[in-house]
């Protein structure tokens, strides 16, 4: 028991959880942006894959990570590019073109890596690490939280930009807008297409950092099929915070943690089979869902096929 | 004797605003017959008229949503194009529309600033906040601008709306589409007193109404319109010095007396029907009763409360008022589609109040929707399988779960042909129907298996004259052979023509009720405008 | 007849083109890849498709795909979004590969076969109850409670393939194997095993259920329209269970196929993602049972001969994929110009096209009182 408090255990557990929530919280931020404003990107899983593949293709082919982060970014907002002109603009069914772009992401993406690096399996190096000074003396927090890459500060203060954004800027309220009452903001004279458009966008290119980040930063490597689902647990994070963006941060350290902590667990000596470890964040949006299943948490116009005020 | 007394002859200032000979067709419908409205500066413009009569319409041009056919605008004496509501807004038209556009999560602020920055950055708060107190101490409000829009009562809601009509400064004039639809008294009194400022800010206001009382007491002025033309015209003259009754008096007769009779025969529907000689039938027992049947209304539906009637077999009973006001619910609440949350409905004694829409229906009761295509229908599904929508299952359409294709298909040809339904074929989608021949599909379904009690929910609403006739005639024929029958409808000489019984409802509640004898037209169109709460 | 025929013709076409469109997008990405693809498609053919062999394992290949196509119709066409299908197939495969050797044993073949086809059925059935209760009584979206349900499945199939039900024999955790002799029979001399017939019936079954059955009616008019099906004084939350219900068994079943007809045993982390591969197909099919044999097969044949053909380009076979990806996205894509352009009827044997359809945009002046300006929700109706 006393082993659970060691330095070691806590020290992996939450540096561990901090780089497997990373993914999650960028792809939570994009995707809660884009259900305030009425889109659901079931795709989002695809946003990640293709930002993955082509930061893990520049990043290996320029030796740069940040060059790979943003190629993340483009790939992702790429992908999201069709779900914003079929289904905002053009009004087809979100879910099956959402299903689509996921399986073409999956399929595309193994293509291509099996078809330039089947052969090499080729790796990146080890992620940089920025040291905050001062801060990174401290025991166990100093080396888990705060001896990470930069970008995971970036992803942090990011979730209080978005939800000030959200809050305090007319696109902001826009967007608000756009998913809780989309003609109310049209009789404002917004456009609730343009709105819809830049959220879904927004949601693939931080869904595309997410992607980037897991295989810069997390494996150091890209294999197919590699976000395991990430993208769904994003959505629900997104969900479940009801708008309010800090709290991505939460839901993404928690489910980051339970997915890291096998690995953690395996430093004292204690093995659990990383199955159960992984069914743990389903199990537990079950047990939420259940117990709150009264509570609506989404948007009144969330564009899915069966709320109204699909526009 | 209409009076048309003329600004000119009172030497008032010249009109702000006029639109002159303004109309506006539809197909099959003139919506606006040659209007004509003066709207003055610092004062109160009521337009009064039922449902249909072409305010909304007449609105909607000067709003810039629709494009008059003929007619023009002049704005201070100078010719003016409304193109776009953007034109409207910038000619200084502010509207606020019946259906509240609030946004129920954000702020009072938020909701006023929505759209108004034109811009993505941030947001200018504090200037945003000083002209909401401008316009809160124009308009006298009691909210703070931090409030969520959603938690406000319906009348203060409405002040929001009124501020983001005014928010852009510059406005000159301002139209309220039936403020006062869901307003208690006491939100209406804050509506009194927001005219009373707004007035002294030298606005123009146009007060879209079917109340009578309200035109009277808050307007400075009173156009009527009736069927698409203006049928009366009220100056400040007129209405200084006159009691409440005398002026109601008037406007009824402008509204429902003889010569609106005759005017109204330009348009699509009849001319109001002879009054009938209704020989008293010999009535049954009690078919139908409804008690003490409450409903909670919600953000966007009104509720009821305290409903009671009664049907006996071989009446028809009629219910009147302006759509919105409670029907379409009783209706539900009898058909068991939804659960009161306090009342009771029986069936010939029986109380079925906690039974579901099937139970109901094996005691013969029935329910005609007026939402044919959203409800009626399963607009995909071919002609025939809509007729035994309400059967699934049941013998002789299906055996053991299986379904019997040439049962229902002859069941479906049958009731084709005894109500006329114009269809090539049974197989084809419902969809392929026009409305009045899907009309008399729900009909026929409904009424085929000789059912005890119906509900009709505005049954001949947009058809022609035949096809509303024969559906008449269908429930008249039902009824002598037993029938009860209650038929909603917003159109009243279709209840005189049909119902032996007439009740009105207004804002959920019953208003009254009148038999059917001479002079109910007038009875029931007072009931309509009066308040809710006078009794019959 | 002469309109069926018509019409026939039309859902045909419609079916088809998309899929052309989806192999020369695909034509494009080998090129890119520097591979040929009229090879690649000659090949994919002659192995799927020509070749006797290779027609008989697309057939193989094709009898859990019909299972779950079948099971999949039954929910979609009831509105419900059951995007679980993997962990249902999974869990239903682990728990027949890991029975079905003690029961062998104890048994013998065909009661074996009977009860580990009833507890794949019952153990698929079973894992939509949770996200069928959610939706039906509290609304809460059945795309997200069915997936996480999924992933759970995918887990516990794991566990226990590598936990309880592993094989003492060592090497790669994997259940004990079904001697071949002991899974279900040949047809008819061929290779085809018993489960391709049981998966055809089930798809004829679900046909008929779905067209002549007051259930399967009372489930299209809840698909439909759920506001006439209240008026029609049917119970949502009940028919929601029974879709759901109905759906995860068929489902469950096929992963019984997969195991006593082809694998025999479950190694651990096996996961062909059959069911998101299903979706387009029977979308395209316009969730039509037997339009959905005829393409469930014709995936087959191109899913076993791309393998074949991947494999002599020295490419991944996941590029099949991207090919089915491709066709749902052309489909979506001609369903909207169609309707667009109004180009004749289109060929939906009933309801569900107007879920697929795009809302008729803002709403313009309609005949007397004015709407405010939004695009129409559709199925926006919930």
């Amino acid at each position: 028991m006393s082993e659970l408090l060691s330095q070691e255990f806590l020290t992996a557990l939450i540096s561990g959880g901090l780089v497997a929530a990373m993914p999650l919280l960028f792809a939570s931020i994009g995707e809660l942006v884009s259900e305030q404003a009425g889109v659901l990107n079931v795709s989002l899983e695809g946003y990640m894959l293709f930002g993955a593949y082509l930061a893990f293709v520049i990043a290996y082919n320029t030796g740069s990570e940040w060059l790979g982060m943003l190629a993340g970014i483009v790939a992702g907002a790429a992908g999201s590019v069709i779900m914003a002109v079929l289904c905002v603009r053009m009004n087809l069914d979100q879910i099956v073109i959402g299903i689509a772009i996921i399986l073409i992401a999956e399929g595309a993406t193994s293509l291509l890596h099996d078809a330039q690096y089947a052969e090499s399996r080729p790796s990146l190096g080890d992620p940089s690490e920025l040291e905050i000074p001062l801060l990174s003396e401290i025991p166990i927090l100093g080396e888990s939280v705060f001896s990470q890459h930069a970008i995971v500060y970036v992803g942090i203060a990011l979730a209080f930009v978005v939800g000030w954004m959200l809050r305090r800027t007319s696109a902001g309220l826009s967007v608000r807008a756009a998913g809780e009452r989309p003609e109310a903001l049209d009789a404002a004279g917004v456009s609730v297409t343009a709105t819809r458009t830049w959220a879904t966008l927004w949601a693939g290119a931080l869904a595309g950092l997410g992607g980037a980040y897991l295989v810069i930063v997390g494996a150091g490597s890209f294999t197919p099929f590699i976000t395991q689902g990430a993208g769904f647990i994003a959505i629900v994070i997104a969900m479940l915070s009801r708008g309010r963006a800090p709290w991505t941060i939460v839901g993404a350290v928690l489910f980051g943690m339970s997915l890291s902590i096998a690995t953690a667990l395996q430093l004292i000596g204690v093995e659990i089979q990383t199955d159960y470890v992984q069914m743990l964040p389903f199990i537990a949006v079950i047990v939420i869902l259940v117990l709150f299943a009264r509570r609506s948490y989404l948007p009144s116009a969330l564009a899915l096929p069966y709320v109204r005020g699909e526009k | 004797m209409a009076a048309e007394t003329d600004s000119r002859a009172e030497g008032q200032a010249s009109p702000l605003c006029e639109l002159l000979g303004i109309t506006k067709t539809f197909p099959g419908v003139v919506a606006n017959d040659r209007v004509d409205l003066k709207l003055h500066a610092g004062e109160v413009h009521a337009l009064l008229g039922e449902n249909g009569a072409g305010k909304s319409t007449l609105i909607n041009v000067l709003s810039g949503m629709y494009r008059p056919d003929a007619g023009a605008i002049r704005f201070e004496g100078r010719p003016v194009r409304i193109d776009s509501p953007r034109a409207a807004i910038e000619l200084g038209i502010g509207t606020v529309y019946q259906h509240l556009t609030l946004v129920p999560t954000l702020s009072v602020l938020e909701n006023l600033m929505l759209g108004s920055h034109g811009g993505t950055g941030r947001l200018d708060l504090s200037a945003a906040r000083a002209r909401f107190a401008e316009l809160a101490g124009l308009l006298g409000v009691d909210f703070t601008p931090g409030a969520r829009a959603g938690g406000l009562a319906l009348g203060q809601q409405q002040q929001v709306e009124i501020m983001k009509a005014l928010w852009r400064q510059g406005s000159q004039i301002l139209i309220l589409d039936e403020p006062t639809s869901m307003l208690t008294p006491q939100g209406y009194e804050e509506l009194r007193s927001v005219l009373e400022n707004l007035r002294a800010e030298g606005l123009a206001v146009i007060l879209i109404t079917h109340k009578l009382h309200e035109a009277i007491e808050l307007g400075d002025r009173v156009t009527v319109l009736r069927a698409g033309r203006v049928v009366g015209l009220l100056s400040p003259r007129d209405l200084r010095g006159r009691g409440e009754e005398e002026l109601s008096a008037r406007i009824v007769e402008m509204m429902f007396g003889e010569e609106a009779a005759e005017l109204g025969d330009a348009v699509e529907v009849e001319a109001g029907p002879v009054p009938r000689k209704l020989t008293r039938r010999e009535l049954a027992g009690v078919a139908l009763q409804v008690r003490g049947l409450a409903l909670d209304g919600g953000d966007e539906a009104v509720g009821v409360n305290d409903v009671d009637l009664e049907i006996r077999s071989g009446e028809i009973v009629g219910v009147a008022g302006v759509d919105g006001n409670g029907q379409r619910e009783v209706a539900e609440l009898i058909a068991g589609q939804r659960s009161p949350r306090a009342g009771k409905v029986l069936l010939f004694g029986e109380d079925v109040t906690r039974l579901g829409v099937r139970e109901r229906e094996r005691r013969g009761l029935r329910h005609v929707t007026d939402d044919r295509h959203g409800e009626g229908t399963v607009a995909e599904l071919d002609v025939a399988t809509n007729t035994v929508l309400k059967r699934i299952g049941t013998p002789p359409f299906w055996r053991a779960g299986a379904e019997r294709r040439e049962e229902i298909d002859r069941f479906a040809r049958g009731l084709v042909e005894r109500f006329d339904v114009r269809t090539p074929s049974v197989r084809i989608r419902a969809a392929t129907l026009s409305g009045g021949n899907v009309q008399k599909l729900l009909l026929a379904r409904e009424l085929a298996g000789e059912p005890r009690v119906v509900v009709f929910n505005k049954p001949t609403h947009g058809l022609d004259v035949r096809t509303a006739e024969f559906v008449r005639d269908q429930i008249r024929e039902a009824a002598a052979a037993g029938l009860a029958a209650l038929v909603i409808s917003t159109e009243i000489e279709e209840l005189v023509d049909l119902c032996d019984r007439i009740i009105v409802m207004s804002r959920g509640e019953v208003t009254g009720a009148v038999e059917n004898a001479a002079g109910v037209e007038e009875r029931i169109g007072a009931l309509m405008v009066a308040r809710s709460g006078s009794g019959s | 007849m002469r309109a069926r025929a018509l019409r026939l013709g039309e859902a045909t076409l419609v079916a088809a083109v998309p899929i052309v469109l989806a192999l020369v997008v695909n034509g494009v990405l080998l090129v890119a890849l520097g591979r040929d693809p009229f090879t690649f498609y000659a090949d994919m053919f002659e192995r799927g498709l020509f070749a006797w062999e290779g027609f008989q394992e697309s057939i193989i290949r094709s009898a859990p795909l019909l299972l779950i196509a079948a099971g999949l119709i039954v929910a979609f066409r009831a509105n419900l979004w059951n995007l679980g299908a993997d962990g249902q197939f999974l869990l239903g495969a682990a728990l027949v590969a890991g029975l079905a050797p003690s029961l062998l044993d104890a048994l013998g073949v065909w009661p074996m076969l009977l009860i580990t086809m009833a507890i794949a059925a019952l153990a698929g059935g079973a894992w939509t109850i949770i996200p069928a209760i959610l939706r039906g009584r509290y609304g809460v979206n059945e795309i997200i409670t069915t997936l996480m349900m999924s992933f759970i499945g995918i887990g516990v199939a794991n566990v226990l393939v590598k936990g309880p039900f592993k094989t003492d024999i060592g090497g790669v955790a994997r259940t004990d194997v079904v001697p071949f002799d002991e899974r279900f029979p040949l047809l008819f001399g061929t290779r085809i095993h018993l489960g391709f017939a049981i998966a055809v019936a089930a798809i004829l079954a679900v046909h008929v259920m779905m067209t002549r059955t007051s259930l399967g009616l009372r489930l299209r008019v809840l698909g439909a329209n759920p506001r006439a099906a209240l008026h029609a004084g049917l119970r949502p939350v009940r028919l929601t269970l029974i879709a759901f219900t109905i759906s995860g068994a068929l489902i469950g079943l096929s992963g019984s196929v997969e195991i006593l007809g082809v694998q025999g045993s479950f190694r651990a982390d096996f996961n062909p993602a059959y069911g998101l591969l299903v979706i387009p197909l029977v979308f395209l099919a316009r969730l039509n049972a037997i339009g959905s044999l005829v393409l469930v097969i014709a995936f087959s044949v191109i899913q076993i001969g791309g393998e074949s053909a991947a494999r002599e380009a020295d490419i991944t076979s996941d590029l099949v994929f991207v090919l089915v990806g491709l066709m749902l996205l052309f489909m979506a894509v001609i369903e909207y110009l169609r309707v667009r352009r109004g180009l004749g009827m289109r060929f939906v044997p009933d309801e569900v096209a107007e879920r697929l359809r795009p809302p008729t945009g803002e709403g313009g002046a309609p005949a007397g009182e004015p709407e405010p300006a939004i695009g129409a929700g559709k199925v926006g109706s919930r």
